[in-house]
């Protein structure tokens, strides 16, 4: 590239470089807005209109008549509601936990570190298809472990975890345990490598035990982090439909049926675009509104 | 894996130095390590060496060995069930929104981190709420949009899609990235004569290579390993994704388990590599970018 006396910066009319950053962002703001807040929109403007492409002939303006639908007549929006949110508080507790002791362990200095590290995180890479397959061959009674640990005397043959309706949620719960405990890891993982060795050191000469240290330091470092990464990922949970719907479809009858999930049979089985919309926004207010209500509650960046 | 044998050989010695006079208590025993990680790795390990098994053992047999090792599996899956055209899709579909994402990212990382300019904070504050956009609702609108630009059934459709879920998070990582770059370092580039977009590429995108392999390969492994988008805006076989055709497997094959093994395999294949490549880089890349902000 020749450089011209007319490219150095020196030169440039101002109005000029004034322009430069909103170049820069244009394609990023034109994507999102086109695919992200245009759709969203539509979302919104559709959740006030009866729009069934079964029922064309009841189309039309609906004000809020989706909404009052959805809260007062619709038993299935309250029942899927209520296993997201236990789907998530279970989820997320139990990924943070585990995340969290995995982390601390692989951050210690251990001959083969590095070769554990990688074999812990690798789940976090596998698809929610491919999670699926990996555990239904796992769950099925004849080839699944249940059969082998039968076949040592250890267990009843034909235990099938995810046709049973007293199982199935546990089941579903420990197949996304085994993707999600590695995304904690690895997030609070860098965290704590980028806490200075000195306060360690200069902690443990003071004379405080591991626990004291762990408690003092680490944890209030590890504060935004873990808060960050609990948001996101309840909100991932919460949004998740690839793993449910793979696994269990839902089923047995309804036990394993997220909003999401029940959105997009409402939307794309029954083709009730409208009511699917309200869904929709529902689900986006309920998120939104946790997301704000969480990140105020937890003072998200208030340590110093 | 080999790369990671190497890491960090030097900590060693200096991580004893504090050692010799701390107390007993200070100490983590062998075993607070590797009784609790031995359970973990048994956890994490048995499913996948399950699926080798399963891939990778003849018919009818219920050896846990996956002995005589046999392929009809793989035969059966790449030809019988045209994992490899899926393959390819896949992969053209990965590496192009792994360009975009990466291109767009960058340019907008870059205006975010080095400009002021009015309208900043309320892109910032709008790129966060769509981190709470659920995209399994998007689908009907989406689906309209690509309607409308002629592109259901086609393979950009799902580019597009991928593209735009992973922007945010990839503009955030990036610009967090290009802020610890001292712009000091740019301003002697520009002194020495350097346009400001020669300067960028000189100076700044060598430094950000961490940033770019964290984000191009979570972008091509988002895109996957996506299945959604995939299964709704695409409907003829020949433009079918990996997950697409494993989840096809999954219900009409569901007898052959051989075959739902050996297409987890092949499936897994990729986003083993580019994990095994990006290992180094990930913790790295993210403690500097994304928690950070």
């Amino acid at each position: 590239m020749a450089i011209t006396t007319a490219d150095l910066p020196v030169r440039r009319r101002p109005g000029r470089a004034a322009r430069t950053p909103y170049l820069l962002i244009a394609p990023a703001v034109i994507a999102m807005l086109g695919f992200l807040v245009y759709p969203m929109a539509s979302v919104l403007y559709y959740s006030l209109q009866h729009y069934n492409v079964t029922k064309p002939w009841d189309n039309g303006f609906a004000g809020l008549d989706n909404f009052r639908r959805l809260l007062f007549e619709d038993p299935l929006f309250w029942q899927s509601l209520g296993f997201s949110v236990k789907w998530v508080g279970v989820e997320v507790f139990l990924q943070l936990l585990f995340g969290l002791a995995l982390a601390l362990i692989v951050n210690e200095t251990f001959v083969g570190r590095g070769l554990a590290r990688a074999m812990v995180f690798s789940p976090w890479a596998v698809s929610g298809v491919l999670t699926t397959g990996i555990w239904v061959l796992l769950y099925n009674p004849t080839t699944g472990v249940s059969r082998y640990l039968a076949d040592l005397g250890l267990m009843q043959y034909g235990a099938a975890p995810l046709a049973n309706p007293d199982t199935v949620f546990w089941a579903a719960v420990l197949t996304e345990l085994w993707r999600g405990v590695p995304f904690f890891a690895i997030l609070l993982l860098a965290d704590l490598q980028s806490i200075s060795k000195e306060l360690y050191e200069a902690a443990s000469v003071d004379g405080a035990s591991r626990r004291r240290r762990f408690i003092h330091i680490t944890l209030p470092h590890l504060k935004d982090a873990i808060i960050l990464s609990t948001l996101l990922r309840c909100v991932w949970e919460f949004n998740n439909v690839d793993l449910l719907y793979t696994l269990t479809g839902g089923g047995p009858a309804h036990a394993t049926t997220t909003l999401p999930l029940y959105v997009a049979a409402k939307a794309v089985q029954s083709h009730d675009f409208g009511y699917g919309s309200a869904l929709t926004t529902a689900a986006f207010l309920i998120l939104t509104f946790f997301s704000i209500a969480y990140l105020r509650l937890s003072k998200f960046g208030a340590t110093t | 894996m080999t790369l990671q044998t190497a890491e960090r050989p030097r900590l060693a010695p200096t991580a004893q130095v504090p050692r010799t006079g701390r107390k007993e208590r200070d100490r983590v025993s062998r075993w607070q390590i590797w009784v609790p990680l031995s359970l973990y790795l048994l956890f994490t390990l048995v499913p996948f060496y399950w699926m080798l098994v399963f891939a990778f053992r003849p018919r009818g047999s219920t050896s846990l060995l996956p002995w005589p090792i046999t392929f009809e599996n793989f035969e059966t899956v790449w030809n019988d069930l045209s994992f490899a055209l899926f393959f390819k899709n896949s992969l053209m579909v990965g590496i192009a929104s792994l360009v975009m994402t990466t291109v767009v990212a960058l340019a907008g990382g870059y205006a975010l981190a080095r400009y002021e300019f009015r309208g900043k904070r309320l892109f910032m504050i709008g790129m966060l709420c769509t981190q709470f956009i659920p995209g399994a609702m998007m689908l009907i609108p989406l689906f309209e949009i690509f309607r409308a630009l002629g592109l259901v059934n086609s393979l950009w459709s799902l580019v597009i899609a991928e593209t735009v879920f992973q922007l945010p998070l990839s503009l955030i990582l990036i610009s967090g990235f290009i802020k610890n770059v001292p712009v000091e370092l740019e301003q002697a580039a520009w002194v020495d004569g350097c346009t400001r977009l020669r300067g960028f590429f000189a100076v700044v995108l060598p430094l950000l290579r961490p940033a770019l392999v964290a984000v191009g390969s979570f972008a091509f492994i988002h895109s996957w390993n996506n299945f959604l988008f995939a299964l709704m805006f695409v409907s003829e076989q020949e433009k079918f994704t990996v997950p697409v055709g494993l989840s096809y497997t999954l219900g009409e094959f569901s007898v052959d388990f051989g075959a739902l093994a050996a297409g987890g395999v092949v499936a897994a294949v990729p986003v083993v590599l580019v994990f095994a490549v990006i290992q180094r880089y990930l913790v790295q890349g993210l403690s500097a970018g994304a928690v950070k902000g």
